[in-house]
């Protein structure tokens, strides 16, 4: 069983951090993974994007062209990947952050305005872990817990004030539900 | 089994560590820097030598000297900077003295790009510094298998008196995966009985790849010969897939190798009996199994990252005992698993033929994009 | 019967071997290889002392230098150099370039040797031209010098000027102890195997690079006799060249004194 994310935005919004956070998780559980990030002139500013991929046995490719799921924080991350998501897959939008709803029918979209929660949160730097709690919610990959364990055991120290708070971004993402296709 | 998860780049650097290697020499370039960057915090660290050299041309013959004295050493590169090293390699080659050189391969020829390629085959395989010479080469598709190999590299070039290379592509080298790392092994203490190490009590030594008399010369292109032999004979590494009943096979190494894999499981959910081979010593080259796969499949499909520098390897190793198809991506463009599945769905479904040359065919097939 | 003890005034030193020379007649490779090899064996460094040669005559320096020897690709000695010292700390590691090697295809490597404050001792033999391959212009041959590759003499509107490589190695912060002397006259090689042997304290002290640059001549390609050579080397090479201390780190200068 195999399941690939790729998550999508804009630089600085933690798109990087949110798939590692996934790829610690999963290595926790004793699953194989693989994270992969887009590396090139892009990552000097502009898009960046990360693909996970967790799966009980040897993991092939580390990249995909139909991922079960994305996590879109940018309108060009939306308009670059809705297509692409595998049939029945889901698509995890920032809401915030696009100003159209996902077109295709036969995958499962959820619109989550992480932005103002985050805010709402204190925090915008949080909006990654609200689009992060939606997916696991969404998802059948890890449970909400062992993300929230794999994040103290492997998060610095020095940043442990912060957990509360991430934990806390997570279950506000994680609010928000699929409609069934 | 303790995991961890390491970027490629980092995780080749501290297996290098704990493998005792004593002093890095190399310099920044896209996509291996990390491993220098690491490697210049992690190394004075120990107490080991680390040196930021003024180009890759210093930085190999900093390794050359270091390499005399018997140490373990090592430098890093991507294509461009390891052309520019490979004066030192021929040098180090010649005169005979382990070193670990670890290629993180992007898209050329020339500047190209800082993308995944897998286009210095033949420069590392069959050549690429002057005279005779081969290089023992090793070729990773994961995190963890290039930690193991980094290793290795470091026990076969001393067993050896050889350089060994640790090939991968970019893509190997920035992406993330659980690795395990091996044991710490002390730094060596004992220096070998050819190293220079000052003439305390002994006649002097002197290390050097200069045979001026031809006879001379002769005699050390034989003894690296025979050396040879006894690395081709012992050291042959591959991994084979779903082999055991295929009617097809596809052969690709490092991150080619791992898409095929994808490919290959998609092809045999749709009952395609097709089974992978990735060679993991690209020289010496697993060429008994290729020979062999060659006996027992209707069709190979050779997967690369190049313009097929391998598939002429395998198209001389099968002799014509099985069609041969080629599919590659060029220029820092890694194949995605469903353009090789649609490859294996064509290999499988024929018609395959001896006649012409399957890289014409695949360009062919490619016209249609460019 | 009557005995008079025998006193040796001259031998030949431990850190040479007994090897017939290969150098033409009246070159000064050998009086720099002598001066050297005197120096490790008054100092007692022979058997912790390791050389990297160099490509050009002195490619067979390790024929005559009875310690262990590695060969560097052309100009990469201070490279290799770096190596090995990096590797052994306290081993004392010299490098034995020409000119060519050093001031032209090295020119990198020496530099940043030096800026790196390398603790290494390197030998420069200037002699403005590359000897082995048969007397072709070198980055230090003299405005107006023939050579084989400047028949007409150098000319430098088309071929540059020469490097005086002592000069601009002066200026960098890393360089401890950087001098010229010349093999031209016995006064002279006093001076260079005092030279040389200020650059194995620098190194033995930890104090950083050091090199000295000994001007020599190169008979058979200039077309002279070793005599009129020496007079060549002085009449002209010095003027252009002059010899003096160009880097003296202060610490250095407390060893001389």
């Amino acid at each position: 069983m195999q399941t690939e994310i790729i998550f999508a935005g804009f630089g600085g919004q933690g798109v990087l951090f949110a798939g590692q956070v996934v790829a610690y998780a999963a290595m926790d559980n004793g699953l194989e993974v693989t994270w992969i990030p887009s590396y090139g002139p892009e990552m000097r500013g502009g898009t960046a994007n990360c693909t996970v991929i967790v799966s009980d046995e040897e993991i092939g490719s580390p990249q995909v062209r139909y991922p079960a799921a994305v996590v879109a924080m940018n309108l060009p991350s939306l308009d670059k990947y809705e297509s692409l998501v595998k049939e029945g897959g889901h698509l995890i939008v920032n809401s915030s952050m696009v100003d159209r709803p996902v077109t295709r029918k036969e995958i499962h979209s959820v619109m989550v305005p992480g932005n103002e929660i985050a805010e709402g949160l204190g925090d915008k730097k949080m909006t990654n872990m609200v689009l992060l709690g939606a997916l696991l919610a969404n998802v059948p990959l890890l449970p909400l817990e062992a993300v929230e364990k794999s994040l103290r055991e492997h998060l610095p120290e020095k940043h442990h004030r912060l957990l509360p708070l991430n934990y806390q971004a997570l279950r506000e993402g994680a609010r928000f539900l699929a409609e069934k296709v | 089994m303790t995991r961890e998860l390491w970027k490629g780049n980092n995780a080749i650097a501290e297996a290098a560590v704990r493998a005792g290697c004593a002093a890095y020499f190399g310099y920044p370039i896209t996509p291996q820097t990390e491993l220098l960057e690491y490697m210049s915090a992690r190394m004075p660290q120990l107490g080991r030598a680390f040196v930021q050299a003024e180009s890759e041309l210093a930085a190999i013959n900093m390794v050359y000297g270091a390499a005399c004295t018997g140490t373990r050493v090592m430098s890093s590169s991507s294509s461009p900077g390891v052309s520019l090293m490979m004066e030192g390699v021929s040098y180090i080659a010649g005169t005979e003295i382990p070193a670990v050189l670890v290629d993180v391969m992007r898209g050329g020829p020339g500047l190209g790009n800082i993308a995944p390629a897998q286009s210095d085959y033949n420069q590392i395989v069959h050549g690429g510094g002057h005279g005779d010479y081969n290089l023992i080469v090793l070729a990773p598709s994961s995190v963890q298998e290039s930690v193991d190999l980094t290793v290795l590299a470091f026990d076969l070039a001393e067993k050896y008196r050889s350089i060994c290379v640790v090939l991968l592509d970019g893509s190997i080298g920035q992406m993330m995966e659980p690795a395990e790392m091996p044991p710490f092994q002390p730094l060596r203490t004992e220096y070998p009985d050819w190293a220079v190490t000052g003439a305390k009590d002994r006649e002097r030594r002197f290390l050097s790849s200069i045979y001026l008399d031809p006879p001379q010369e002769e005699a050390a292109n034989l003894r690296m010969l025979r050396r040879w032999q006894e690395v081709q004979a012992n050291e042959i590494r591959y991994k084979t897939y779903y082999m055991e009943d295929a009617k097809f096979a596809v052969i690709g190494f490092g991150s080619s190798g791992r898409v095929a894999l994808t490919a290959v499981r998609a092809a045999r959910a749709e009952g395609i009996p097709v089974g992978l081979l990735r060679p993991i010593t690209l020289n010496p080259f697993p060429e008994k199994v290729v020979e062999d796969l060659a006996k027992q499949v209707e069709g190979i499909l050779v997967v690369e990252m190049n313009s097929g520098q391998m598939l002429e390897d395998i198209r001389r190793i099968a002799k014509g005992a099985a069609p041969v198809e080629f599919f590659a991506r060029l220029g820092g463009i890694v194949p995605l698993p469903d353009e090789v599945l649609d490859e294996i769905r064509r290999l499988a479904k024929g018609p395959l033929t001896l006649e012409g040359h399957p890289r014409d065919r695949w360009l062919a097939r490619m016209g249609t994009l460019n | 019967m009557d005995t008079q003890e025998e006193v040796i005034v001259y031998a030949r030193p431990d850190s040479l071997t007994k090897t017939n020379t290969h150098y033409c007649p009246g070159c000064t490779h050998g009086v720099a290889h002598h001066l050297i090899a005197e120096v490790i064996d008054e100092m007692g460094l022979r058997e912790r002392t390791i050389g990297v040669a160099s490509v050009g005559c002195s490619v067979f320096a390790y024929n005559y230098m009875n310690f262990d020897f590695v060969q560097a690709p052309h100009g990469r000695a201070p490279a290799m150099a770096t190596g090995v010292k990096r590797v052994f700390p306290d081993k004392v590691v010299l490098t034995y370039q020409g000119d060519g090697d050093l001031a032209s295809i090295g020119m990198a490597e020496i530099v940043h040797a030096a800026a790196r404050g390398e603790n290494i001792s390197v030998f420069f033999l200037n002699n403005a031209n590359y000897g082995m391959t048969g007397g072709q212009m070198a980055p230090t041959t003299l405005p107006g010098q023939k050579t084989t590759s400047s028949p007409n003499g150098r000319d430098v509107e088309t071929q540059g000027y020469p490097i005086r490589a002592s000069e601009l190695l002066a200026t960098l912060d890393g360089a401890s102890y950087v001098v010229r002397r010349s093999l031209h006259d016995p006064k002279n090689i006093r001076l260079a195997k005092k030279a040389i042997r200020t650059a194995f304290e620098v190194q033995l002290r930890g104090l950083g690079f050091s090199m000295v640059e000994l001007l020599s001549t190169c008979p058979t390609n200039w077309e002279m006799t070793p005599q009129n050579s020496l007079k060549w080397l002085e009449e002209h090479m010095i003027p252009y060249y002059p010899l003096g201390d160009y880097k003296v780190n202060p610490a250095v200068a407390e060893i001389k004194g």
